[in-house]
């Protein structure tokens, strides 16, 4: 046991013998293994994540065009970011959009779950089939997606007389969103699927025996067994998916460019718009409020999921 | 937390694959639901089927259709034409450079500085450096993209580097978040025999941690290569030189000259495509089981 090596503890007890040791202990407590382990990760983090963060929280505060001289003017950015309609409504499309591909994600993911686990012929293989669309690239499937709403539904449309379809939604201003929410729920629901199986093999066969020799009917025995004990599984889903919705840019740019006009323009989108017309600043500030957003949600999330006693 | 590490890959094992062969006898297959799911398998099959069309056929044959025709005679040449318009080897390369430097970095940097957290928890450092990683779990890319691209440019890495240094940045909380969990459900007793037994602090690591953090080591690995591939906004923004881009950039760089032949561009979003489907469809069960341990947490 004497010729131990010095285990942390041993190395902290061993510096504060020495003057310099007591200073070095309380900067360095630990083997200096383990600060070599940590202390670069947080030297990378802070200059790539956090710097950059504070440097652009500053400049919000600025009139700075990107380049050149800057000076403080306060929160103009922030009352001409509230008042400008092209930001207002890149909140209410992304927004909007999140909200309802969350909730279609959700429920589509859980139908499917239930069938997937159900006792259906080739489980294996539609398994398979319905998990593809998650290795995909979100923009190349909206390329795909592009030309078969575009092109190839209205051309059918046409052929069978349905008017709705004739011409394509991603033209239409009013519609095209509903043409994003579908292809970012093709992208997203295969994830949401996993989940929610992995949530229904951990209910035990025995819970579902008992509700059957009460008599539960399959609907009451979803209802009061299967759903309740998925709830967990939901909450993730609904984070997860909530906020990968809310920083939506690749299907949007994907299938419509933010058009027709600027009826899809994600907020990402309008915060990249800062590299030109001198909105650097500008966007800056744009990006604070989204990031005050994020930070509501996600905080929001959070307790709900502390209440209902799940785990992050 | 160590009760969640051990429940997930079984669980992740009976949602898996490995059910082969006909089901067991005595249990009624349900061929109503059977013929309801095939049906909305077709929403995922034939996007599918319609881009591999499209991808085999000559701008003559598509003419004014819809795309769904059988493509016949086959035209493989749409492939080539991709391969050379848009130099597909350069820009796999660029997609594999970047993926591979991300998995590695993001498995090393993560679980190096996990474990370092989870084994100094006494440390009021090492808890204040644990929560302040976490604050990445609240920054999205949107919101420091500008500071960020003038800060990779400024320092020389606005190129495949610096954006793959920037996804094992992004992702730093979320792994360690992953490790540190595992980590906790190893006992340290195990390391402390090794200590006695002469190892240094890296070597208990390398010989006796790493080896026991395989399994979140896939995870966060699956993680890293789906994002790092299909990445757009990141390399889009960071990467000056339009040479170095990614698959998916390359696309979208590709979009004006594609519209005077869909057909070259659909092969082209197939490559772009397979390296992502092949690698899923090999290793399937590693990666649904890697994907549900990751989301669980």
């Amino acid at each position: 046991m004497a010729a131990t090596a010095l285990s942390s503890r041993q190395a902290a007890d061993r510096a504060r013998r020495s003057p310099l040791g007591v200073v070095k202990s309380l900067l360095f407590p630990v083997a200096p293994a383990y600060l070599l382990m940590i202390i670069p990760a947080i030297l990378l983090f802070t200059f790539f994540i956090i710097y950059p963060a504070v440097q652009g929280a500053i400049w919000s505060f600025t009139n700075y065009v990107g380049y050149g001289t800057s000076k403080f003017i306060g929160l103009a950015n922030y009352k001409a970011a509230f008042a400008d309609p092209t930001i207002r409504d890149s909140y209410g499309f992304t927004l909007l959009f999140a909200v309802t591909a969350c909730i279609v994600t959700n429920v589509v993911a859980m139908s499917l779950a239930l069938a997937l686990n159900a006792r259906i012929k080739w489980r294996t293989g539609f398994r398979t089939i319905f998990f593809m669309p998650m290795v995909l690239s979100g923009l190349i499937v909206s390329y795909i997606f592009t030309f078969i709403i575009g092109t190839s539904v209205p051309i059918i449309a046409g052929a069978l007389h349905f008017a709705p379809l004739e011409s394509s939604i991603l033209a239409n201003e009013h519609l095209a969103w509903l043409g994003i929410v579908f292809v970012a729920s093709w992208v997203a629901i295969p994830g949401a699927i996993i989940i929610f199986l992995a949530g229904l093999v951990s209910i035990p066969s025995e819970v579902y025996e008992a509700a059957s020799i009460d008599g539960a009917n399959a609907w009451q025995a979803f209802q009061k067994v299967t759903f309740p004990l998925l709830f967990p599984f939901f909450m993730i889903n609904t984070i997860l998916s909530f906020k990968a919705f809310l920083n939506v840019y690749d299907i949007t740019v994907g299938l419509t460019g933010g058009g027709p006009g600027t009826a899809t323009t994600s907020v990402a989108q309008t915060i990249f718009n800062g590299f030109f017309n001198g909105d650097y600043a500008y966007q800056m500030a744009n990006a604070m409020i989204f990031f005050v957003i994020t930070l509501f949600f996600a905080v929001f999330q959070l307790s709900m999921m502390r209440r209902r006693g799940g785990s992050l | 937390m160590a009760a969640q590490v051990t429940v997930a890959p079984t669980a992740a094992q009976q949602v898996g694959i490995q059910r082969r062969g006909p089901m067991r006898e005595g249990i009624r297959v349900n061929w109503g639901l059977t013929i309801v799911v095939a049906i909305v398998s077709l929403v995922i099959l034939v996007p599918l089927y319609f881009a591999i069309a499209m991808a085999l056929k000559s701008p003559a044959q598509t003419g004014t259709g819809t795309g769904f025709t059988f493509p016949w005679p086959i035209q493989w040449g749409n492939f080539r034409a991709a391969w050379d318009l848009t130099d597909f080897p350069m820009a796999f390369s660029m997609s594999l450079l970047v993926t591979v430097i991300a998995v590695a970095g993001e498995i090393l940097v993560s679980s190096v500085a996990a474990w370092s957290i989870v084994r100094n928890w006494g440390h009021w450092q090492f808890k204040a450096t644990f929560v302040y990683l976490m604050l990445a779990l609240f920054i999205p890319f949107p919101v420091v993209a500008l500071p960020q691209v003038k800060l990779t440019a400024a320092i020389g890495l606005d190129n495949p580097f610096g954006v793959a240094i920037l996804h094992i940045m992004f992702q730093l909380a979320f792994n360690v978040l992953l490790f540190s969990a595992y980590i906790r459900g190893i006992p340290a007793e195990l390391e402390e025999s090794a200590r006695i037994d002469g190892c240094t602090t890296f070597q208990v690591f390398r010989r006796i941690v790493l080896p026991l953090l395989a399994p979140m080591a896939a995870t966060v690995g699956i993680f890293a290569f789906l994002q790092s591939w299909n990445d757009f906004m990141m390399p889009q923004l960071i990467t000056a030189n339009p040479k170095w881009q990614t698959l998916p950039v390359i696309q979208y760089l590709f979009q004006d000259q594609f519209t005077t032949n869909f057909n070259v561009a659909f092969a082209s979003y197939l490559m772009a495509l397979l390296p992502t489907l092949v690698v899923f469809l090999i290793a399937q069960r590693w990666v649904v089981s890697g994907i549900m341990r990751g989301s669980i947490k």
